[in-house]
């Protein structure tokens, strides 16, 4: 099949854009989305395709966006709601983890909020410890709202449009490091493309490691996987796209062929992705296990400023490599 | 499009009592020209070093424009004073006094840098100087202010807390939370809201239902000085030294400062290279409010021929900020674990001295 190389940001672009063409209902609001024409470009064009009425800039008020999208959904629109960047969404925490995850629960049933949260994300550039955040497991911690967080362009497509098309409500990430980076997309794909939410994928095959990844994270595990190839190891990526659900049954499965496992992630290591992966492994797969489980995640400290230790807290392909010999 | 009329007169709120106000000796009037003029050459050098990627990193956001803000402002504390901004913070920084080699080291993520480079830009702060700081969350700092005013409150100080916040940042729920405590706690804040007329690249009247910002006060039943022309640092001063001591000694109070970013937002806003309209708002504002300009003519008209020395405070501004670049460039880099991890928290120095067994077998 013919294929070229987009960008992750155009691939999402493509995706609302065309989602906003076939359901009157879907409207984009954020912070600088249609006149600035969106602090990461992805809302190019938007303002004069789609006007005023549904392409929304919203001052800096990030509890009333996070609020908001929940009513309206909940009046029948479908609102993707931008958060210029994933700090920003911690002012609209109450309204995502109460309300948006929750009212389809304590009304029993009555109310549905579907809606997108949608939110670049991690660390790079010394954008300085507030603005350095790759916080997905926190927003996954909550049932009732899903979290999707692809890691190239066409995932990032089909993931963005099955999140507009559910009916619930799905906090979508954007990694801030892939938006430029090309892949590979169809050239006839279909404009149904949808990847089903709670969906994970094999993005290498291999049968000595399992590499578990999400968004940014997948791109260190196959750069690792190649680099570990050299050294005749063939390590299998397994990229979850979603934290929640989450796809366990994928992750086992690679794991009963490999029987070792590194877990990688952009986010910080207490309290999460790699702990939730590793925890239910020894559980479930505990027969399997011939070695302990390692996770390469960001050092437990805040993101400075300064370059040299800025890279020196963040994971990258050589930690991955390293994590896999200390178990082979 | 155009917020800003030109004619300035119209939208300012009359300064009453404030032009009664005592008027600044001639020494402040040179001062107040010799930190405009630094200011001015720190930020226009922070900008050709970006340029030039001697200063890296994705935000750096200038005070070029606002230095009548800041300077007339700030003049009207005393030193026991407290002062707080959000991230456009290297102009407060060198009004309070702070060393520009340690700013500008700070900048290029120094370990001489003023937060030994963890902070940058963006996280500029003093103890020495009462300067809590720069911060990167918009409205993030506000309570923070109202935390500062407690603690004079509380201690029966009457210190004032000079808290700068953005016209943007008053459409954030911080904002609205914490004047409404600073309210009923009476607390000694000065709510300057510097309004540059763009919360990045969103006009105010796109973004406030109420444009005229300084009114939000009336809210919170909060006094209000008005809306200042914050090109001419002598207005500043004028209002600034009556809202200060209404502070200290009866609560919060606000000030709208009406004022222009000559930088844009910050390194990320390339509107004044693409839009025209944008080019032209900016040398409008550069040619009829240009503030280091007003306060040269105010100085002028008044004293006479004072070229002599206004040329020094130049001269002096360019040495001293070659000399604060000297000194970054030379400084090392923090690179170690050590220099990543430390200052996560506080070493504890608690003692320990109960018996720890006490609790044992109780159920
Ligand atoms: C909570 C939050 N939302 C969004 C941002 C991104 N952002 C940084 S500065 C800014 C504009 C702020 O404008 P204003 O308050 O007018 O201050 P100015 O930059 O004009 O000085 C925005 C949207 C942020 N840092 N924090
Ligand atoms: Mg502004």
């Amino acid at each position: 099949m013919a294929a070229r190389n987009v960008a992750m940001r155009e691939a999402i672009r493509r995706a609302l854009r065309e989602e906003m063409r076939r359901d009157e209902n879907v409207f984009i609001m954020g912070e600088e989305v249609a006149h600035w024409q969106g602090t990461h470009r992805v809302t190019r064009g938007f303002l004069e395709e789609f006007g005023e009425r549904r392409v929304r800039d919203t001052p800096i008020s990030e509890m009333a966006i996070g609020g908001l999208a929940v009513g309206a959904a909940m009046a029948g629109l479908r609102p993707v709601a931008e958060f210029m960047t994933i700090n920003f969404a911690f002012l609209a925490l109450d309204a995502i983890a109460n309300h948006a995850a929750k009212v389809r629960y304590f009304f029993d049933g009555m109310f549905k909020a579907p809606l997108v949260y949608r939110a670049a994300s991690g660390w790079g550039n010394q954008a300085t410890a507030s603005h350095s955040h790759a916080p997905e497991p926190i927003f996954a911690h909550f049932p009732g709202i899903y979290v999707g967080c692809p890691s190239n362009s066409l995932d990032a497509y089909g993931m963005l449009k099955a999140s507009i098309r559910d009916d619930n409500p799905v906090l979508f990430t954007e990694s801030i490091a892939l938006y430029p980076k090309p892949s590979p997309m169809p050239d006839d794909l279909n404009d149904d493309y949808l990847i089903p939410i709670g969906k994970g994928d094999i993005k290498r095959e291999g049968a000595d490691v399992s590499l578990v990844a999400y968004a940014r994270g997948v791109d260190w595990a196959l750069q690792a996987a190649r680099q570990l190839a050299r050294d005749d190891i063939e390590a299998e990526v397994v990229d979850l796209r979603w934290l929640r659900p989450l796809d366990m049954e994928l992750v086992y499965n690679s794991f009963k062929k490999t029987n070792r496992c590194v877990i990688v992630e952009e986010s910080l290591p207490m309290y999460s992705f790699g702990g939730e992966i590793a925890a239910n492994l020894q559980e479930h797969m505990f027969d399997y296990m011939d070695a302990p489980i390692k996770r390469v995640a960001a050092e437990d400290v805040p993101l400075p400023y300064s370059k040299d230790i800025e890279l020196l807290a963040l994971p990258n392909a050589r930690k991955v490599v390293d994590a896999v010999k200390e178990i082979l | 499009m155009v917020y800003f009329p030109t004619d300035m007169e119209e939208q300012i709120a009359v300064i009453d009592e404030g032009k009664a106000m005592a008027a600044p000796s001639k020494e402040m009037l040179l001062d107040w020209y010799r930190q405009m003029v630094l200011i001015r050459e720190f930020e226009e050098t922070c900008h050709q070093l970006y340029e030039e990627k001697r200063i890296t990193g994705v935000y750096l956001h200038l005070y070029s424009g606002h230095e009548a803000s800041g300077v007339g402002s700030m003049a009207a504390l005393r030193k026991t004073d407290h002062v707080i901004t959000a991230y456009r913070d290297h102009g407060i920084a060198l009004i309070l006094g702070m060393d520009p080699k340690a700013v500008m080291a700070e900048m290029m993520g120094k370990k001489t840098g003023s937060s030994g480079g963890k902070g940058g830009s963006m996280h500029l702060a003093s103890k020495d100087h009462n300067f809590w700081g720069g911060y990167a969350i918009v409205g993030g700092h506000l309570p923070l202010a109202a935390g500062i005013a407690l603690e004079a409150r509380y201690r029966g100080k009457d210190d004032v807390t000079m808290t700068y916040v953005g016209d943007g940042a008053t459409n954030n729920g911080y904002f609205h939370e914490s004047l409404n405590m600073s309210a009923i706690w009476d607390l000694p804040v000065l709510w300057i809201i510097e309004n540059n007329g763009y919360g990045m690249g969103t006009e105010v009247e796109r973004a406030s239902g109420q444009i005229e910002l300084h009114r939000k006060a009336e809210a919170y039943g909060i006094k209000s000085f008005g809306r200042v022309d914050a090109q001419n640092a002598l207005e500043v001063y004028a209002v600034a030294s009556k809202a200060v001591e209404y502070a200290r000694s009866n609560g919060p109070a606000v000030i709208e400062h009406v004022t222009y970013r000559y930088r844009g937002h910050g390194v990320s806003d390339k509107q004044y290279d693409a839009r025209d309209d944008m080019s032209a708002e900016l040398r409008e504002w550069v040619k009829t409010r240009e503030p280091i300009k007003i306060l040269r003519d105010c100085i002028e008209s008044q004293y006479g021929d004072v070229s002599e020395i206004l040329a020094k405070h130049k001269e002096d501004a360019r040495k001293i900020v070659a000399e604060s670049v000297a000194y970054a460039e030379a400084s090392e880099l923090p690179s170690s674990y050590d220099d990543l991890l430390s200052n996560t928290y506080v070493a504890s120095e608690l003692v320990y001295k109960t018996d720890q067994s006490v609790g044992a077998g109780i159920d």
